[in-house]
């Protein structure tokens, strides 16, 4: 009894997303709207297309949640996740040439609540059934370029092309380019001047306790501005800058543009460096630091063999923060016209148009998601090379 | 030879070591023994420089430790903690190997003398070797501790409890080793210690501190006999005087020439060693070997004398 029982063990938490998808299926799953800017009607998963069409998407997406039920059969889980996935693209690949045909030149269609429903579920079931299998930092890397790969090939084939965003992306094909290097370039950019300041201010606040006192408070005071008042503010400054200095403006300094947002993340990116260089340097056991300095390291020699490495997860984890909120925060700075993915949210924000908003948060997501995931990787790898080995 | 001349250490108004004079000869154990807050810490500390005097000096065989850089001199000084101190993402060999690495020893001759102190401590350098120091026993820890501070062979060794956190049975192990080590190698060595009974096991000369003054130095046998305060009287324990006092005398000492009945005890063994044998089989005298051959006996009324409070 207690055998068959535990076999037909069900997860709490599959059993929460198949109610959840379950739910979702009722609600519409894509909208068709006659143009790019006014609200579309929403169709059912059974209506977006023939039936044949639809069935086998169906299918996978009953099939995908049926099979996240089960408790300790993390690969079944894994595997529902993935078919969910596939049943949902294939229906957005059936339904949006089917929806379109016959409904004028300017019709649009896009997923609704019911297809981000599903896709949040199977997301988050696809990440409990890897937390339960707990991969190794190589296995998830593969794992992550498996999932980015697929991703790009589906992008890549053009399936997807009718959908609305779709269309909105074949219309700035250069633009989306161009704001994708800027998006980087401010995320990266940023990170990198933030930890050549960073790094060397930590190890200072590190060594002075006065220095720490009067730095820590400061960085916490700019962590505080909300987000938009800090790129405002940067207008006026490097206006000045750029109108005092000769030849800043040569450099491209000035009131707003690239200088003024990448110097606001910056300074926001300041506070979890020097933190956390500072909190890293300081994780190396005392015993270990006491008999660094007492046989004899000088303090470069103690800070390079000992306190870094020791530190180096945790200095790792500042920069990952960094990341994360950088991509995320760059949006903003296409309110003051430095570039991003920023600029297509405010555009489309103006013309209320949704789905260029969505081409510019989707792909901040995935490149927030993909940086986050990345660094965790490597931060694991370090800890597996500076911590205990026990196994 | 170590002299320590008048040596002071203040935090703010507080005397934390008050005008301390004592010559630590070389070749021998001394082992600074007082309660938390005495000053035992912070004067072995001084004399590496991790802490700087107020006032006074330590002179090292002649020359001034001011003389010297501070990271210079403790190289020269071997250094051992309490919770071994050793570094978590380092192997064993590169953990020994710091100080020679920091004396920029040839990769050979590091090896070699990493194999060499493993062997010294009873770890098989094979199978020791490459391993990280969470993969060790606490005990394990420790002696990869001790052997790192002896690693480029100083004159001088400084110990702030090291054996502190380990437990009975094992640092009994461990004090057993230093002592063989120290016949063997013959460094200085100053060790700091709260326990009266690792001071009297080890040491050739006992320091007590209290309160940041140096109230006693003498031998084991002098703290125990004639100890200069109330103070040193408590650490050493009334009730336990005559059986500390026994544990100092080796038998071989008051043997005497004849055979005994029962169960034979070493020659190295100490009097209290040899007054458990007799009490606890009700004998009156026990027989003493050595190699495996009887060379005499002691007597119960020997090590009564032995025992006897003697002004």
């Amino acid at each position: 009894m207690t055998q068959a029982h535990r076999r037909l063990a069900f997860s709490a938490t599959g059993v929460l997303f198949a109610i959840l998808g379950l739910g979702a299926l009722l609600v519409p799953f894509m909208t068709i709207a006659a143009n790019r800017i006014v609200e579309g009607d929403g169709m059912r998963i059974w209506n977006i297309a023939t039936p044949s069409a639809t069935l086998p998407g169906l299918a996978a997406v009953v099939a995908g949640l049926l099979l996240g039920l089960p408790d300790n059969m993390t690969r079944a889980r894994l595997a529902g996740a993935v078919m969910g996935l596939a049943g949902l693209v294939w229906l957005l690949v059936q339904g949006a040439p089917a929806l379109l045909e016959g409904a004028g030149a300017y019709a649009r269609v896009s997923p609704a609540t019911g297809f981000w429903c599903l896709l949040g579920v199977f997301l988050l079931l696809a990440a409990d059934a890897l937390a339960g299998m707990a991969p190794g930092p190589v296995m998830r890397a593969e794992l992550l370029a498996t999932a980015v790969g697929v991703l790009a090939a589906v992008l890549w084939s053009g399936a997807l092309s009718d959908l609305s965003i779709m269309q909105e992306y074949a219309s700035r094909r250069d633009a989306f380019l161009a704001a994708t290097w800027q998006h980087l370039g401010l995320a990266f950019g940023s990170l990198a001047a933030a930890a050549a300041l960073g790094f060397p201010l930590g190890i200072l606040c590190h060594h002075q306790i006065k220095l720490r006192s009067m730095t820590m408070p400061v960085l916490s005071f700019l962590q505080t501005i909300p987000s938009l008042a800090m790129f405002g503010l940067m207008i006026p400054v490097l206006a000045w800058v750029g109108a005092t200095f000769p030849g800043a403006q040569a450099l491209g300094i000035a009131g707003i543009g690239f200088a003024p947002a990448f110097l606001a993340l910056v300074l926001y990116a300041l506070l979890p460096v020097v933190g956390n260089t500072v909190a890293g340097l300081a994780a190396a056991p005392q015993a270990a630091r006491d008999a660094a300095l007492g046989m004899g390291m000088t303090p470069r020699q103690r800070l390079w063999r000992v306190e870094l490495p020791l530190g180096l997860p945790i200095i790792l984890t500042g920069l990952r923060i960094v990341l994360v909120q950088n991509i995320g925060l760059a949006v903003i700075a296409g309110l003051i016209g430095g570039g991003g993915y920023g600029t297509f949210v405010f555009q489309g924000l103006n013309q209320t148009a949704t789905d260029l908003i969505l081409l510019g948060t989707l792909p901040t997501v995935a490149l927030a998601l993909t940086a986050a995931i990345f660094m965790n990787i490597f931060v694991d790898l370090t800890r597996t090379s500076t911590d205990a080995r026990n196994d | 030879m170590i002299e320590i001349k008048g040596l002071t250490k203040m935090y703010g108004d507080v005397k934390a070591v008050d005008d301390v004079t004592m010559t630590v000869e070389t070749g021998t154990i001394t082992v600074i023994v007082g309660t938390s807050g005495s000053g035992k810490t912070t004067l072995l500390r001084m004399v590496n420089r991790l802490e700087e005097p107020t006032s006074g000096e330590v002179r090292i065989n002649g020359t001034s430790t001011l003389s010297v850089q501070p990271h210079i001199l403790r190289r020269r000084i071997g250094y051992a903690i309490q919770g071994h101190g050793l570094f978590p993402h380092h192997t064993v060999a590169r953990n020994i190997a710091a100080v020679p690495n920091l004396l920029n020893w040839p990769r050979d001759k590091i090896a070699a003398r990493v194999d060499e102190l493993l062997e010294l401590f009873s770890m098989d350098p094979v199978q020791f070797r490459d391993r990280y120091p969470a993969d060790l026993s606490g005990g394990q820890q420790q002696r990869v501790g001790v052997a790192r501070a002896l690693a480029s062979r100083p004159d001088l060794m400084l110990m702030d409890e090291p054996f502190g956190a380990l437990d009975p049975i094992i640092r009994a192990r461990a004090q057993d080793d230093l002592r063989r080590i120290h016949t063997k190698l013959g460094s200085t060595i100053m060790l700091v210690t709260h326990d009266m009974d690792e001071a009297i096991r080890l040491a050739d000369k006992i320091a007590v501190m209290d309160a940041g003054r140096l109230v006693q130095y003498g031998t084991p046998a002098e703290i125990i006999t004639h100890p200069a305060t109330d103070f040193v009287a408590d650490m050493v324990g009334d009730v336990e005087r005559p059986l500390r006092l026994l544990s100092l005398i080796p038998v071989s000492q008051i043997m005497v020439d004849g055979p005994a009945e029962g169960a034979a005890i070493a020659a190295d063994a100490s009097l209290r060693d040899a007054l458990s044998a007799c009490l606890w089989t009700g004998r009156t005298a026990v027989p003493v070997e050595r190699g495996g051959g009887p060379i005499g006996h002691v007597t119960l009324d020997a090590i009564r004398a032995c025992a006897e409070f003697q002004p």
